[in-house]
C-alpha cells in the first residue's frame, strides 16, 4: 500500500489532474498585471515601454515556459489543453474588444502554442471533452497517456470503481442549501404546516443545465417548489375587489398513488395594465471577477441584458456598477431611450480589469436611490457567477443591509450565470431578503424568458411576504406531506408575526404548492393509527367534513401590516391541464431525488402525465420539460 | 527544482522589473504564470477558485514585487506570495461560512454542500481538500517539485517540520485511500 503513496507516483497523478489555465483569461491576466505594473511606475516611466516591448517579452516568456517545462510528458498535457482552450474559447475571444489591449493578443500567443505542439493532437480530443463541458470522464481514462508510466498505477488506485461511460461533475465549488425533503406528518400531531411562498426559478436552471451535460443534478439542487413555479399556469386571475391575486384550491387523485389525494393551491397575481406601470430605475451589479470571463457567462450576461433592454420603455433608467474585477460605476444613469449609450457601456466590460471595486455594493445602491423618484421602484440587479465579495464581507452584515435597504424601497434580484462556483445558498438568501427573484440564466432562452417574457413580474412585487398555513382536520386527513418549499419552511407563530419576512408575489405571477394527503382509512397510510388517539380525531370530526382550513398572509407593497384571507379545503375538485402538470413537475422532481413516496411510479408514467398536460404552451417551456425528463430517464438508466 | 528550468535570469529580471522595465516584468510572470495556477489549484482545489485566486495574485503582483528581496530565490518568494494569497481567500471563506450558520433555515451548512460535491471528484484532488491546511499546503508544494528545505522556506518552517508534515499527510492519504478500498 505504502507503494501506491510515493511522492513521485503522487506528483504524476496530481500535475495530470490540474487543469492547465484558461488561455484567454492567462492572456487578461497577464495584462491586468501589465497595467497595474505601468500605473505603479507613474506616468514618466510608462513612455519608456515600446508598444510591442511586452509583446516580445510575453512571446518569449511563452517560448521558455514550453522548452523548461519539467519533464516532456507534462509539457504534452500542457499543451495540449491548452492547444484546445484555443478552440474552445475562440468564439467568445473574437467578441471581446482586444485591440488596444497592450498584451490581449491571445490569438497570437496561443497560434505560438499549437504550432509547438504537434503531440498534443492525440490527447486533444480527451482534453476537449473535459475542458468543453468541465466535466471529466471516469471510466477508461485516457489521461492516463499523457502521464509518465510511473503515475498509472497510482491513477488505477485513485480511480473510483470502473464506471465506464458515466459522466461526472468536475470539481467545482457550488453550494446549494442544506434541507432534507420534508417528511410525512401525522396530522394528529402535528395538524398545522406553514411556509412562504417562493417565486424562484434558479433550481429549474440548475437541474436543467446539469441534464443537457449529461448528468443527473445534485439531490441538494433540486427544490421541487421552484421547478414547479419556473412554469407559467393560467390560473383565474382575481375579479373585482383589492385583492392583489387570487387563491384556488383544488383536490384530485395523486399521480403516483392511488391511496391519496393532491391538495393543489395555486395563487394568481394581477396583471396591472403595464401601460400604467411607474418607471423603472434599475441598476445592474456586475461581477466581473476572471471566472465570469467564461463564454455561458459575462457575454450570456451581455446578451442577456441587451435583450432585457428592448422591453424597456423610454422613462426607465439604467446604470451599471461593477465589482471584483473592475471597480465602480462604467454607466452614470441613463434613461432607457439611449439604447446605444447603454449597450456601448454594456460590451466595453470585460471581466478581470484592475482590481479596486470593493464596494459594488453599496455603490449600486447609492445610484438606485438617487435614481428614484417618488413613487418609482428601484431595483437592484445583481449579476455574478458566484463571488459574492460585494464590498460587505459578513454575510450577516451583508444581509442586515439588503433587508435595510428593501424596507426603504430599493429591490435586490440575483441572477446566477454560468456553473463551477455557483453560490446557489447565498444567490437565494440575498434575493429573499431583498424582495426579489433569484434566477438562474444558462442559454438565451431562458434570458428571454425571465428578463423579457416575465419582466414585468419580476420587477413589480404585488404583494410582499406572503405565507401560507394550513391546519388539517384529523379527522379526515391521517397524514400529510408538503411537496417541496424545504428552504422556505416557517415556524408556526411566523405566520402571524409581520416582522418575519416571507416571498412576494409579482404582477401576473403564479404560485403553485403542492400537498399529498392520506385520507383518514385510507389503505395508503403510512403510520399506525394510535390506539388512545382515537378520541382526539372523533371531537374534529364533528365540526365538519373539510380537509383543512387554508389561511394566507400578505402585505401591500411597502405595507407593515399584513392581510388575511382564508378558506376551508374541501375534498372536491377536477385537475385542468395545468394542475396535471404541476404534479408531473413534482414527480420529476422527486424522481430526481429519493423518491421514496412514488412507490413503482417511474419516469415513463412521469413523461406520460406532463406529456398529456402540456395544454396550449405558448413558449414552449413545457415540451422542454419533457424532454428533459426524456433525457433524465436515460441517464438514471446508466446508473 | 528541475535542472532544464534556467531560473538564474528570475533574479536579474525581477531586479530590471522592481527598476521600471516593463518587459522584464512581462516576461518573468509570463514563464512563471502557469505553475502559479498549478499551485493556486492545488490549494483552493477548485478551477474557478484558481482562476480567482490567480487575477488576484497578478492584479497585486506589481506593487508586492517592490518588497522583493533579491537574495532570496524568487520562485521561493512567489510562492510564498501565492501560498499567503490562498491563506487570505480561505479565511475569507471561512468567516463566510461561520456566518453563514446563522442564515436561517434556507440556508447552507458549507461543509456539508461540500462533502456532497466531494463524491465527484478524482480521488486525490478530493483526498487533498480532506487534509488540512496545513498538510495540503506543505504537500501541494512538494508535489510542485520543491524540495523540502526551498517548501520549508516558503512556509517559514523548519526543513524538519516540512518533512513531518509530509510523512503525516502521506499517512493520511494511505488511511484515506484503506478507508476507500475497504468501503
Amino acid at each position: 500500500m505504502s507503494d501506491d503513496l510515493e511522492l513521485e507516483q503522487l506528483k504524476a497523478a496530481i500535475s495530470a489532474a490540474t487543469p492547465a489555465p484558461d488561455a484567454a483569461q492567462r492572456a487578461r491576466n497577464l495584462a491586468l498585471a501589465q497595467k497595474n505594473f505601468e500605473t505603479l511606475q507613474g506616468s514618466k516611466d510608462a513612455a519608456r515601454l515600446s508598444s510591442d516591448a511586452p509583446r516580445r517579452g510575453l512571446f518569449r516568456g511563452v517560448i521558455d515556459m514550453l522548452r523548461t517545462f519539467p519533464a516532456k510528458a507534462t509539457l504534452t498535457a500542457t499543451t495540449a489543453l491548452v492547444a484546445v482552450g484555443l478552440v474552445i474559447y475562440l468564439p467568445e475571444l473574437s467578441r471581446l474588444p482586444a485591440p488596444g489591449d497592450l498584451l490581449g493578443a491571445p490569438e497570437e500567443v496561443v497560434v505560438i502554442e499549437v504550432d509547438d505542439a504537434p503531440v498534443a493532437t492525440g490527447t486533444a480530443s480527451t482534453a476537449a471533452a473535459k475542458m468543453a463541458g468541465e466535466r471529466l470522464q471516469t471510466g477508461e481514462a485516457p489521461v492516463a497517456t499523457m502521464m509518465a508510466p510511473q503515475a498509472e498505477l497510482a491513477l488505477d488506485q485513485a480511480r473510483p470503481a470502473p464506471a465506464p461511460f458515466v459522466i461526472v461533475a468536475e470539481a467545482d465549488t457550488e453550494s446549494y442549501p442544506e434541507a432534507d425533503p420534508n417528511p410525512l406528518k401525522v396530522t394528529a400531531q402535528e395538524p398545522v404546516s406553514t411556509f412562504s411562498i417562493d417565486v424562484d426559478t434558479a433550481s429549474y436552471g440548475v437541474v436543467r443545465s446539469s441534464i443537457l451535460n449529461g448528468y443527473l443534478p445534485d439531490p441538494q439542487a433540486v427544490r421541487i417548489e421552484e421547478m414547479i413555479n419556473y412554469f407559467p399556469y393560467a390560473y383565474a386571475a382575481p375579479t373585482g375587489g383589492d385583492l392583489p391575486f387570487s387563491t384556488q384550491v383544488t383536490t384530485f387523485g395523486t399521480p403516483w398513488n392511488p391511496g391519496t389525494r393532491i391538495v393543489h393551491i395555486g395563487l394568481q397575481g394581477r396583471m396591472p395594465e403595464t401601460a400604467e406601470r411607474p418607471p423603472l430605475n434599475l441598476v445592474f451589479l456586475i461581477d466581473t471577477s476572471g471566472s465570469m470571463s467564461q463564454p455561458g457567462k459575462l457575454p450570456l450576461l451581455k446578451q442577456s441584458f441587451a435583450l432585457m433592454l428592448g422591453q424597456l420603455r423610454a422613462e426607465d433608467s439604467v446604470a451599471i456598477v461593477t465589482y471584483a474585477g473592475s471597480a465602480g460605476q462604467v454607466l452614470a444613469p441613463t434613461p432607457a431611450s439611449e439604447r446605444a449609450t447603454i449597450l456601448a457601456a454594456l460590451n466595453a466590460l470585460d471581466a478581470g480589469g484592475s482590481t479596486a471595486g470593493q464596494a459594488g455594493l453599496q455603490q449600486a445602491y447609492a445610484v438606485a436611490e438617487a435614481m428614484a423618484d417618488e413613487g418609482e421602484v428601484s431595483r437592484v440587479i445583481l449579476a455574478t457567477d458566484g463571488d459574492f465579495n460585494v464590498g460587505l464581507s459578513d454575510p450577516e452584515a451583508l444581509k442586515d443591509y439588503i433587508a435595510g435597504k428593501r424596507d426603504s424601497g430599493t429591490y435586490l434580484s440575483v441572477l446566477g450565470f454560468g456553473r463551477g462556483n455557483l453560490d446557489d445558498a447565498t444567490m437565494q438568501a440575498l434575493a429573499q431578503n431583498g424582495n426579489g427573484q433569484a434566477a438562474y440564466i444558462d442559454t438565451l432562452n431562458e434570458a428571454q424568458k425571465v428578463l423579457v417574457d416575465q419582466l414585468t413580474g419580476a420587477l413589480f412585487p404585488i404583494a410582499d411576504d406572503v405565507k401560507i398555513q394550513v391546519e388539517f382536520n384529523p379527522a379526515t386527513v391521517a397524514e400529510y406531506r408538503l411537496i417541496g418549499y424545504e428552504t422556505r419552511a416557517l415556524a408556526r407563530e411566523d405566520f402571524n408575526n409581520d416582522r418575519v419576512d416571507a416571498g412576494e408575489i409579482g404582477a401576473g405571477h403564479s404560485v403553485t404548492a403542492l400537498y399529498e394527503i392520506t385520507p383518514v382509512g385510507s389503505a395508503a397510510r403510512l403510520t399506525e393509527p394510535l390506539r388512545y388517539g382515537a378520541a382526539t380525531e372523533d371531537a374534529a370530526a364533528a365540526v365538519s367534513g373539510e380537509l383543512g382550513y387554508l389561511k394566507l398572509r400578505y402585505k401591500a407593497p411597502g405595507a407593515d401590516v399584513s392581510q388575511l384571507i382564508e378558506t376551508p379545503i374541501r375534498g372536491e375538485g377536477a385537475a385542468s391541464d395545468d394542475m396535471r402538470f404541476a404534479a408531473a413537475i413534482a414527480g420529476f422532481g422527486q424522481l430526481l431525488g429519493d423518491g421514496k413516496y412514488l412507490g413503482d411510479w417511474s419516469w415513463g408514467e412521469a413523461i406520460a402525465l406532463a406529456n398529456g398536460a402540456r395544454g396550449k404552451d405558448a413558449y414552449g417551456y413545457r415540451a422542454e420539460a419533457v424532454r428533459l425528463m426524456r433525457l433524465a430517464e436515460s441517464l438514471a438508466a446508466q446508473q | 527544482m528541475d535542472m532544464l528550468r534556467d531560473t538564474s535570469q528570475d533574479e536579474e529580471l525581477a531586479e530590471r522589473a522592481i527598476g521600471g522595465d516593463g518587459g522584464a516584468f512581462a516576461a518573468l510572470l509570463a514563464r512563471h504564470y502557469d505553475r502559479v495556477f498549478g499551485l493556486a489549484y492545488r490549494l483552493t482545489g477548485g478551477r474557478a477558485e484558481a482562476e480567482d485566486l490567480t487575477q488576484d495574485i497578478c492584479a497585486a503582483l506589481p506593487a508586492k514585487l517592490q518588497r522583493y528581496d533579491a537574495r532570496a530565490r524568487f520562485t521561493t518568494w512567489l510562492y510564498r506570495v501565492v501560498v499567503n494569497a490562498a491563506h487570505d481567500r480561505r479565511r475569507r471563506g471561512a468567516a463566510h461560512a461561520r456566518a453563514a450558520q446563522g442564515w436561517g433555515d434556507w440556508e447552507v451548512a458549507r461543509q456539508a454542500a461540500d462533502a456532497e460535491t466531494a463524491e465527484r471528484i478524482d480521488w486525490l484532488t478530493r483526498a487533498m481538500r480532506a487534509l488540512p491546511d496545513d498538510l495540503r499546503d506543505t504537500l501541494a508544494l512538494v508535489l510542485d517539485d520543491m524540495t523540502h528545505a526551498e517548501a520549508g522556506e516558503v512556509l517559514d518552517i523548519s526543513e524538519g517540520t516540512v518533512s513531518w508534515r509530509i510523512s503525516q499527510a502521506k499517512k493520511r492519504l494511505r488511511t484515506l485511500k484503506e478507508k476507500e478500498d475497504g468501503a
